[in-house]
């Protein structure tokens, strides 16, 4: 028997029952289009992550006190006012800056000049206070005026920057006139509108003033947190060093947060979704196996008359056992190479989705056939086995 | 055991069973019998033991056209799995065209199988999602035969048995005569030295019964050595020979 007509008698044994043979290998093409999916999916994931991560991330350093880890007061002091200066003399800091979030109990903020009846004049808006560093330590990019700077908040100037969007609701396009609006009572002159930040963005809907006319306007205790620009590839040496330099005594009351290590992440993000995703397609795999090997067991007890058939044309164990692992086996790669499709649409699918450009290590729609046609193989074992152990005589006497 | 039995004849192992082509029918030579059976038994290991053939004797020379007849339960089955190798003896030799099968390996009986003997059955075990050509072809497959050709020589077996035109009806649209028909073809592929039918017209009306016996005449006319179980006295009455068994005995009824 030639492996040509091996294949051939196999190949008839399946197409004779086709609609059999698609339910059966069902198993294991969802078990491997879940395999290439989940592979497909995680590697597509972390390699948007990491897409992500640019330099401004990469560079992002933000420290806050521990919430309630002394009693709320001692806790809420423990970042110096000087922390802009302290960690200047770091090295790594390309820039820092302290910035709060003011409590102006409940006043309500009102620009001047426009007295419109209809329109909401007053409206609230979070008011922040920043020292000097913070506005390079955020990128951010002025349409028009200046940052107040340390003399500003040495004289505690009621001075003010406008964030893009806390301008359009005051209805403030230009400092041409040079604008002044009212926060509460107190009357404060615009000195800056923010285009952009590239970090905080809460910047943009609010009211920024230097830390000093916070401090003696509206008594803010101490500075929120620190925003830190550091050089590319200082992050490690800015979290070990600032909450020392920013609180050499109680330096664990300080968190710090900080960029994860773009590989570690993207080691993380994979391991996360494979973990539970392979495990899903192994477990389809295993109902996928179980499957072919219970319909191959069921096909060789049907077939007993056509294995004593073959017996008397002088067919050796061997060839009845070739021929059912070659069926299986078939059934196992004709449901991989299906699972791999489907799985491979899946990812493409999720990408175009999600705008996520798809990735795939190229190995595993190569390779993911022959999972299943392993699966085949190792499932048909069995029954092929079993036909193989069939005594001619039997076989011709139970069969028809 | 076997080597404790006589030779059974004493001209050298020359013989040839390699015989290829349709068109070269093996041609009676009465010198050396096709199979020879000395002193076969067949015990079957069950509590009691079931002695279905006791020392039977048998010797069929080529162009033979023998019924085997006989009760059920007498042991007409196990002589036919015997003398087709599908099943070995417990005692005794078994001597197809001289070489001894009784005592070779599972595998050397199987080349044996596919070399030697063709089957007919009562149930005519023909693949029912084959066409009657591919069904005569499988033949072919276990025996070694050249891929080449085959659907030639297949072809041409059908001829023989007069079903050429139904080459590519698939079983379940054959008549039960036609079936049978197939089935003989394809015993017929590959030159067999002996054709075993086990009942082949158990399940056939009169009519292809009667067609039937005309192409097993036609085929011993030829030469072809023919064995045929059945239970059918109008079947055994075409033979040239009928051997009858009881018991597990054998005796000969005619010559």
């Amino acid at each position: 028997m030639t492996a040509r007509d091996l294949l051939s008698e196999a190949g008839a044994g399946l197409i004779a029952r086709p609609a059999r043979v698609a339910l059966t290998v069902l198993g294991t093409v969802i078990g491997v289009a879940a395999l290439v999916a989940t592979l497909g999916l995680s590697k597509t994931a972390g390699s948007q992550i990491v897409g992500r991560f640019s330099a401004v991330a990469a560079t992002d350093v933000v420290i806050t006190p521990v919430p309630g880890a002394l009693g709320g007061s001692r806790a809420a002091t423990v970042i110096p006012w000087d922390a802009e200066a302290r960690l200047s003399r770091l090295n790594g800091v390309a820039a820092a800056g302290t910035l709060s979030d003011v409590d102006v109990r409940g006043a309500l903020v009102r620009s001047v000049p426009i007295n419109d009846p209809l329109g909401q004049t007053e409206v609230q808006l979070p008011v922040k206070a920043a020292s000097v560093g913070v506005w390079r330590a955020v990128r951010a990019r002025l349409t028009a005026g200046r940052f107040p700077d340390a003399g500003h908040s040495a004289r505690a100037n009621r001075t003010v920057v406008l964030g893009r969007n806390a301008a359009r609701r005051l209805g403030i396009q230009s400092l041409d006139q040079q604008p002044a609006i009212f926060i509460g009572d107190r009357l404060y002159q615009v000195s800056g509108l923010l285009s952009s930040v590239e970090r905080q963005p809460s910047l943009l809907g609010s009211l920024t003033i230097p830390n000093g006319t916070a401090r003696r306007e509206f008594n803010l205790a101490a500075p929120g947190s620190v925003q830190i620009e550091t050089d590319i590839g200082a992050v490690e040496v800015v979290v070990r060093q600032a909450p020392r330099a920013l609180s050499p005594d109680a330096p664990e009351l300080l968190r710090v947060a900080a960029p994860p290590d773009p590989e570690t992440l993207r080691a993380g993000v994979e391991s996360d979704l494979n973990a539970l995703f392979l495990l899903l397609g192994a477990v389809s795999l295993l109902v996928g196996a179980l499957g072919i090997a219970n319909v191959t067991l069921v096909s060789v007890l049907e077939r007993v008359g056509e294995i004593g058939l073959r017996r008397a044309l002088g067919a050796a164990r061997r060839h009845i056992a070739a021929q059912f692992l070659v069926e299986s086996g078939v059934m196992g790669l004709l449901g991989g190479i299906v699972g791999t499709a489907l799985g491979v649409l899946v990812v493409v699918a999720v990408s175009a989705g999600r705008t996520w450009t798809p990735v795939l290590d190229p190995w595993v729609p190569l390779a993911a056939p022959f999972v299943g046609g392993l699966i085949g193989l190792v499932s048909g074992t069995y029954p092929a086995l079993r036909a193989a152990a069939l005594e001619p005589v039997d076989a011709l006497r139970a069969g028809t | 055991m076997a080597e404790t039995m006589p030779e059974p004849s004493s001209e050298p192992e020359t013989l040839s069973t390699d015989l290829t082509g349709v068109d070269a029918w093996p041609i009676a030579t009465p010198g050396r019998p096709v199979v020879e059976l000395r002193g076969v038994s067949r015990t079957f290991g069950s509590v009691p033991p079931v002695e279905a053939l006791r020392e039977v004797d048998l010797l069929i020379y080529p162009g033979d056209w023998v019924a085997i007849v006989g009760p059920s339960g007498s042991g007409k089955s196990t002589l036919l799995n015997v003398l087709g190798c599908l099943d070995r003896p417990t005692a005794g030799a078994y001597f197809i065209d001289g070489i001894d099968v009784a005592g070779l390996s599972e595998g050397e009986r199987t080349a044996a199988r596919a070399r030697s003997i063709g089957f007919v059955f009562q149930a005519f075990h023909l693949l029912a999602h084959r066409t009657a050509l591919e069904n005569v072809m499988l033949a072919e497959m276990y025996a070694g035969g050249e891929r080449a050709g085959r659907r030639e020589r297949a072809l041409a077996a059908l001829e023989r048995v007069g079903l050429a035109h139904r080459r590519d009806f698939l079983p379940t649209r054959l008549s039960g005569g036609e079936q049978q028909r197939v089935a003989i073809a394809r015993a017929l592929l590959g030159t067999p030295r002996l054709l075993l039918c086990d009942e082949p017209t158990g399940n056939l009306d009169s009519a292809s019964t009667e067609s039937l016996m005309l192409l097993f005449d036609a085929l011993a006319r030829q030469g072809l050595t023919l064995v045929v179980v059945t239970h059918d006295e109008g079947v055994a009455g075409h033979a040239r020979r009928i051997v009858r068994i009881v018991d597990g005995r054998l005796s000969e009824v005619s010559e």
